[in-house]
């Protein structure tokens, strides 16, 4: 999986996503909004065509072409660089730590090792020991001194080597992460990131297999965002880092390495809207991460058999995207959800009463989550791959639906 | 690092033992705590009280020793500062306990009477950019920062006009203005914000190169003495020479659990040169000596020395919290530390070395009267928070409640602002 494939240029015929609805929201006037950036909506339209000048960004946008054939993207249009995953994020990273210098980073083996999976390689050469901390392992103290600093004028991009070790930090996360903007009254405010890999990879065993967003989702005053793709991993590490609130990104073992083109000019990409992968009629699938590529995988089976899936990545796991998300349902009255997260208590468990509690009137069939079993991820591989969703699986649900 | 304190200590005491960071072999044999009627289960612990005299002079000893006025440790205005903010935190949580028993809060609520000299030891040394962090035990560490009274109470009250806008309460005292990082419930919690806080003051200095020597003072018990956060902290803040204090509060008590019943080395000053800090064991009902340790370790800090761990040895003269019946420890102990109550210590001190006289103490204990029932007033005249509060500093920046199926920002929704919202 390590090519992105690229929309197809021209003319898509469908005109489903209402342009207006786009342009609306980039006129929202919001306080703080900044305006130096150009913002990568979420959501496409369809319909305009590469190459129109004033958002040149969406170029680079994948968008799967309703006949499913992958064509190679239309590279005429984009001036861009390759890269992977973990270069992207190194990337967005090292932008803003070059934009501001209150912007850090701690963890365990950032600095000199370079990450452990290479996302801040040459970051503590080029800024410095103190900016690029490495820390001893002690994530509840070393997570509880980077919202300290965050409360004193910094802004520390806080590293979880896997994400599953931040559990030790749940302390610090929930008491004082996603609480104390509210305890002090609005005194305080912790800009921190946290981010790390998580997610399911190839046989790492149940720990190092933890899917954390589902122990995370209740913690008021926190963001999620879940990147996928090396152009969103860019984009949302950068509006990461520049939000005032505290967000925690949740990357994946096995997308570290996919690649990508993705603009020479600066974007960021907004946190709190999910994005439109492949516009479609029969029904609505709602992933994020590392699902996306196991439904995008499906999608090609469904469509060689005829269906039309309509496919969004959510990306912002707290707060989820109603309007995306309403709009697509209001469309095609079917609603499938793939996760990673286990069945139990996980992102699709709060996304199906989401959808219920506001848009029960326009599903035509009940909503459908297929999350991975409530089962510690095994080590051994056959064992493995069933605990997660795969696209035959996908394949079987969307043509349950959608009798 | 293992003379650092002895060197510059005053020159009052003439003791030749020095328990600052000494290899074991040379340590002295170190008596029991001070007041306390149970004995350590540790058998090479004596009951020598004389043999340990601190280089520190208590003031009991100055009093006793009755030594001439040009080695006095304070000046006169230093002394009615001390005083004057040693009586604003017994009065202020005496009024605490009257006005919880009246209905007037609820929850929670945990005084520091006993404790004054600890708070105003340290506190009354720092500059207002300085940071304090502390726990749940946290109306004195506020008073003493500098929040107003009045705020601090009305916070109390739960409303609008405390210093978190009545959200945060007993347990969660916060103030930018005077760099209050909290009130935190959870023990161990506030010590990574602290450790974070000095971070931020050796970043400043040496990324951003600004002229920044903040220090961070952090408060916590003896409870949190055996809590992993501690540990993980004194050792980064050791390796990253931060400039922070960390204190201990070392009441002997966690509610109902005995310090020595639950800690297999009670010695905590030991535990800092473990980590490679100085750590310094002191009387904690004794401003005066409170006060030349905190000096020396806030100097050390802001020189860029890195951090102290300094054991104060204090007791609480009510109960854990407003609601804990306090029968547990026994009537002899009590008694004995409520005879080295260092607010009387430190008037005897003040009078009997004419630095004041029993008429300027008495107005400045008049004034502080007036003062905690004005804040009583205040807070009871003010507004409770009103429904619109309830969503407000949920988030810093409101976009995080999402986006509605209508499109707009929740945060637009002009529910958003009446609390009535759906988010």
């Amino acid at each position: 999986m390590s090519a992105i494939i690229h929309g197809a240029g021209a003319a898509t015929a469908l005109s489903t996503f209402n342009s207006k609805k786009l342009v609306a929201r980039s006129r929202t006037n919001l306080p703080g909004r900044s305006k130096r950036c150009i913002v990568a909506a979420g959501s496409d339209d369809g319909s305009k065509s590469f190459g129109s000048s004033s958002l040149s960004l969406r170029h680079s946008h994948k968008l799967i072409a309703n006949n499913a054939v992958a064509t190679k993207a239309d590279t005429s249009a984009t001036t861009g660089h390759e890269l992977l995953l973990f270069e992207a994020l190194q990337e967005g990273l090292e932008e803003e730590m070059d934009r501001d210098p209150h912007v850090c980073v701690m963890g365990e083996d950032v600095g000199h090792y370079g990450g452990s999976y290479k996302v801040t390689k040459g970051l503590a050469d080029k800024f410095g020991d103190l900016r690029v901390l490495d820390t001893p392992i002690c994530e509840n103290a070393f997570t509880g001194m980077g919202i300290g600093a965050a409360m004193t004028d910094l802004r520390p991009v806080i590293e979880g080597m896997n994400m599953g070790f931040l559990l030790l930090a749940f302390n610090q996360i929930s008491n004082n992460c996603g609480m104390l903007h509210y305890t002090s009254g609005g005194q305080f405010t912790i800009p921190v990131v946290i981010r790390g890999p998580g997610g399911v990879g190839r046989q790492l065993g149940a720990e190092h297999s933890q899917r954390l967003e589902s122990y995370f989702q209740s913690i008021p005053g926190i963001q999620m965002v879940a990147c996928s793709t090396p152009y969103n991993a860019k984009g949302l590490m950068k509006a990461a880092i520049r939000s005032e609130n505290p967000v925690i990104l949740f990357e994946h073992v096995l997308l570290y390495n996919l690649k990508e083109k993705i603009p020479d000019e600066e974007y960021i990409c907004n946190l709190e809207e999910a994005e439109m992968v492949r516009p479609g009629e029969h029904i609505t699938i709602l992933t994020y991460s590392r699902m996306r590529y196991h439904v995008m995988q499906a999608a090609k089976t469904l469509v060689n058999k005829g269906y039309d899936p309509e496919v969004i990545d959510i990306r912002s796991l707290k707060p989820f995207d109603l309007y995306t998300i309403g709009n697509s349902v209001k469309k095609t009255h079917r609603v499938l959800i793939v996760e990673e997260c286990m069945r139990t208590g996980g992102i699709g468990a709060s996304l199906t009463a989401a959808i219920n509690e506001n848009f029960h009137d326009y599903l035509d069939a009940p909503v459908m989550c297929l999350s991975s079993q409530d089962v510690p991820t095994p080590y051994a591989g056959t064992l493995e791959e069933w605990t997660v969703v795969q696209p035959a699986q996908i394949v079987t649900a969307v043509e349950q639906l959608c009798q | 690092m293992a003379t650092a304190f002895s060197a510059t200590l005053p020159l009052h005491g003439s003791s030749q033992e020095n328990r600052l960071l000494l290899p074991p072999t040379r340590l002295p044999p170190p008596s029991s705590f001070l007041g306390s009627t149970r004995s350590l289960p540790i058998r090479r612990l004596n009951h020598a009280h004389a043999a340990r005299r601190s280089p520190v002079v208590a003031v009991q000893e100055i009093v006793k020793e009755k030594k001439p006025t040009n080695s006095l440790l304070i000046t006169k205005e230093e002394g009615l500062v001390l005083y004057e903010d040693m009586i604003l935190g017994r009065s202020f949580e005496d009024m605490c306990a009257q006005m919880y028993y009246r209905g007037k809060m609820f929850g929670f609520v945990h005084l520091y009477n006993g404790q004054e000299a600890v708070s105003t030891g340290f506190i009354k040394l720092l500059t207002k950019s300085d940071s304090v962090v502390s726990t749940y035990r946290d109306h004195v560490h506020a008073l003493s920062k500098g929040v107003s009274a009045r705020a601090v109470m009305s916070e109390l009250f739960g409303k609008v006009t405390g210093c978190c806008r009545g959200q945060g309460g007993s347990m969660h005292m916060f103030s930018k203005e005077h760099n209050m990082l909290g009130g935190f419930a959870f023990i161990g919690e506030g010590i990574p914000v602290a450790t974070g806080a000095a971070f931020t003051s050796k970043y400043k200095r040496e990324v951003l190169k600004q002229d920044c020597d903040d220090v961070t003072v952090a408060f916590f018990g003896d409870g949190t003495c055996n809590n992993g956060q501690f540990y993980e902290c004194l050792n980064m803040a050791a390796l990253y020479k931060l400039p922070i204090i960390f204190v201990v509060e070392n009441n002997l008590w966690a509610i109902g659990m005995s310090h020595l019943r639950s800690t297999s080395d009670p010695e905590i000053w030991k535990k800092g040169p473990a980590f490679g800090m100085p750590g310094v064991h002191v009387d904690g009902m004794d401003v005066l000596k409170v006060r030349e340790v905190a000096k020396e370790a806030v100097t050390r800090a802001r020189r860029g020395e890195g951090p102290t761990l300094v054991e104060c040895e204090t007791y609480r003269f009510r109960g854990h919290s407003l609601a804990d019946p306090d029968e547990l420890r026994d009537a002899a102990e009590k008694a004995k530390y409520a005879a080295r109550d260092p607010i009387t210590a430190l008037k005897k001190y003040l009078i009997e070395n004419k630095l004041a006289n029993e008429g300027e103490l008495k107005t400045i204990e008049k004034k502080i009267d007036d003062l905690v029932e004005e804040a009583v007033e205040f807070a009871d005249a003010s507004p409770q928070p009103g429904r619109s509060q309830l969503l407000e500093n949920v988030f810093a920046d409101p976009k995080g409640f999402g986006i509605g199926p209508d499109g707009r920002y929740r945060c637009e929704d002009p529910k958003f602002t009446e609390g009535t919202a759906q988010v």
